[in-house]
């Protein structure tokens, strides 16, 4: 198990293919059975965070304001109709 | 009128001077080529820093110097560059301070599509050169972006066909660069938004996107070229975030394509590569959920059937002491009458013992010992007379054989050889005595013919300075004082000699013993 970076600081990217290696090797079976539990909580960690990234799906659309020599000043809302 | 200029005269040519001749040149000149349209190749192309930019037009046979001013430089389409087959417009006008003529030019553009085709060729051959299309260089896309940077025209279809299909995909944070996707502003802003994006920092007041998509609609391949300009390619190349190029249909390619890191068909499928489908990925993460929990649940069940059909197989506490207790049941049972054998059987020997043992038994035993001491009682006394009678006459025999006559010799004897080994001892001694005193008087002898005071005597002295012995010339010469010894005593020269802290060694004295 890569405890490395904190299931919480994890992109979806890295959760996902973590989830996926957790969901072979319990499928596997040859773990023993005290670490099967850890596997388990811990994938359950990662879906759980698999599920929060896809629940932060906002829609936000801003656009960038310019000043006369096209330097960027800040944001406004873009009507694209 | 002068002679000689009569006779230089042709006639009457009326006569200039050369400012005059050179003014009328320049307004022949400017009138009759106000406005041309030249076609020829660009030659050598030169860039001051004043703005302005100097070239050559030439064909095979003629040259024409060229200037662009500043003002009209800056509006340029495309800029004009060495080899490039151009169509230029503008005026003629001289220079008269040099004898020169030159085209003014309004605009320049690449001879039709064949050259400008040629152009974008060459451009992108060096760009190739320098590596910039390396398959190596290009960055993974990230696979969820936060936030896409978004370089296009804020109003018309294409925003809205991207903004659309991320909605529809996996609604996004999105940050549009407004740019003019055509015309001579096309590039530079572009250009200045791809830097733009990567200069902002990660969670500042303008978050930096993890991806930037590059879009533009279909049009005119003029109306694209703003994407084959070599600052839009080195920005694209230069970017450090991901970025997708969208420019055109599909079967339009411009320069940014071969650098960006994922050449979109449309601005549609820049949206599509740039996000996966979110249900699709929450049905996938609840599918490995069920999987998981499935798994997990399995692998209890299994363990668990395991655990019952073992504990099944495992006999009963009660039924492993089955078999001791009957042992104890039946061994318990025969105790009592094994007792009462052994008690029986132990009393029959004690009978059988006790039958034997009577009082008159032990009165003949005692009647036959009784007799058998009387008897040696009576022996005893005649005995021990006899033994006594037998010792005491031996012991007079023995004091009669007993006289001090030979302890006597022995003591006469011995008194004379202790004055013989006396008188032997003292002789020997005396002997011995002299002659250690001979050999030491030898051997002082010869001492005193070795030592350096025999020397003395046949006529050599001993010279010393400052209580060293002196031996050469020049150390006499240092010393203070001088003392020569002689053999009947010594010789004191010179002042007064340093007392000296102990006596001299004589030189080369080695000890004989």
């Amino acid at each position: 198990m890569s405890d490395e970076t904190p299931v919480k600081d994890m992109s979806f990217e890295q959760a996902m293919a973590e989830l996926e290696q957790v969901v072979a090797r319990l499928e596997r079976g040859d773990v023993a059975l005290d670490e099967s539990i850890a596997l388990y909580e811990r994938g359950a960690k990662l879906k759980a965070r698999c599920e929060q990234k896809l629940n932060e799906a906002e829609e936000k659309v801003a656009k960038i304001t310019l000043d006369a020599d096209g330097n960027p000043t800040g944001t406004a809302p873009l009507d694209a109709g | 009128m002068d002679l000689l200029d009569d006779d230089a005269a042709p006639g009457n040519t009326p006569e200039y001077t050369v400012s005059e001749l050179s003014g009328a040149v320049k307004r022949t000149i400017e009138g009759e080529f106000g406005f041309v349209r030249v076609r020829g190749e660009v030659g050598r192309v030169s860039r001051p820093r004043s703005g302005h930019i100097y070239l050559d037009l030439k064909d095979d046979n003629a040259v024409i110097s060229g200037v662009i001013w500043k003002g009209v430089s800056q509006r340029l389409q495309s800029q004009p560059e060495e080899g490039m087959e151009v169509i230029a417009t503008g005026k003629l006008t001289t220079f008269p301070g040099q004898s020169k003529y030159q085209i003014v030019i309004d605009d320049i553009r690449p001879a039709g599509m064949g050259a400008l085709m040629a152009m974008l060729e060459k451009r992108k051959a060096q760009l190739q050169a320098e590596g910039l299309f390396d398959p190596a260089r290009k960055k993974p896309l990230p696979f969820l972006p936060e936030i896409i940077g978004v370089v296009t025209s804020p109003s018309g279809a294409v925003i809205r066909d991207i903004l659309h299909r991320l909605r529809d995909r996996f609604p996004r944070k999105v940050l549009v660069w407004p740019v003019a996707v055509q015309g001579q502003a096309c590039a530079p802003e572009v250009a200045r938004a791809i830097e733009g994006f990567n200069s902002m920092t990660p969670g500042g007041a303008l978050p930096r996107p993890d991806l930037i998509i590059v879009a533009r609609g279909g049009g005119s391949v003029e109306d694209l070229w703003g994407f084959n300009e070599e600052i839009v390619a080195r920005a694209a190349a230069a970017s450090a975030i991901p970025l997708i190029s969208a420019v055109g249909h599909e079967t339009d390619t411009t320069l940014i394509d071969f650098v960006s890191d994922y050449r979109a068909p449309t601005p549609t499928g820049a949206a599509e590569r740039a996000v996966p489908v979110r249900l699709d990925l929450l049905s996938w993460v609840a599918q490995q959920g069920s999987r998981m929990t499935n798994a997990m649940g399995q692998r209890l069940q299994t363990r668990g059937q395991r655990l019952r059909d073992l504990s099944r197989a495992l006999p009963r506490p009660d039924s492993l002491l089955d078999g001791p207790r009957q042992r104890l049941d039946v061994l318990g049972d025969r105790l009592p009458g094994a007792l009462t054998r052994l008690v029986d059987r132990q009393r029959l020997c004690l009978a059988k013992q006790a039958g034997s043992l009577r009082p008159a038994t032990l009165a003949r035993a005692l009647t036959h010992e009784r007799t058998r001491l009387d008897d040696r009682a009576a022996r005893l006394a005649p005995a021990l007379e006899r033994l006594l009678q037998t010792r005491r006459e031996a012991l007079a025999r023995r004091g009669d054989r007993l006289t001090p006559r030979p302890i006597l010799r022995e003591i006469r004897a011995g008194t004379d050889r202790l004055a013989t080994l006396s008188r032997r001892l003292d002789e020997a001694q005396r002997a011995r005595l002299d002659a250690l005193s001979k050999r030491l008087d030898s051997l002082d002898r010869l001492r005193e013919t070795l030592g350096y005071r025999e020397t003395l005597r046949r006529g050599y002295a001993v010279v010393r300075g400052d209580g060293q012995v002196v031996t050469t010339r020049a150390a006499a010469e240092a010393a203070s004082g001088l003392e020569i010894e002689f053999a009947d005593g010594t010789l004191k020269l010179g002042g007064t000699a340093p007392k000296r802290s102990e006596k001299p060694k004589p030189p080369e004295q080695g000890s004989l013993f």
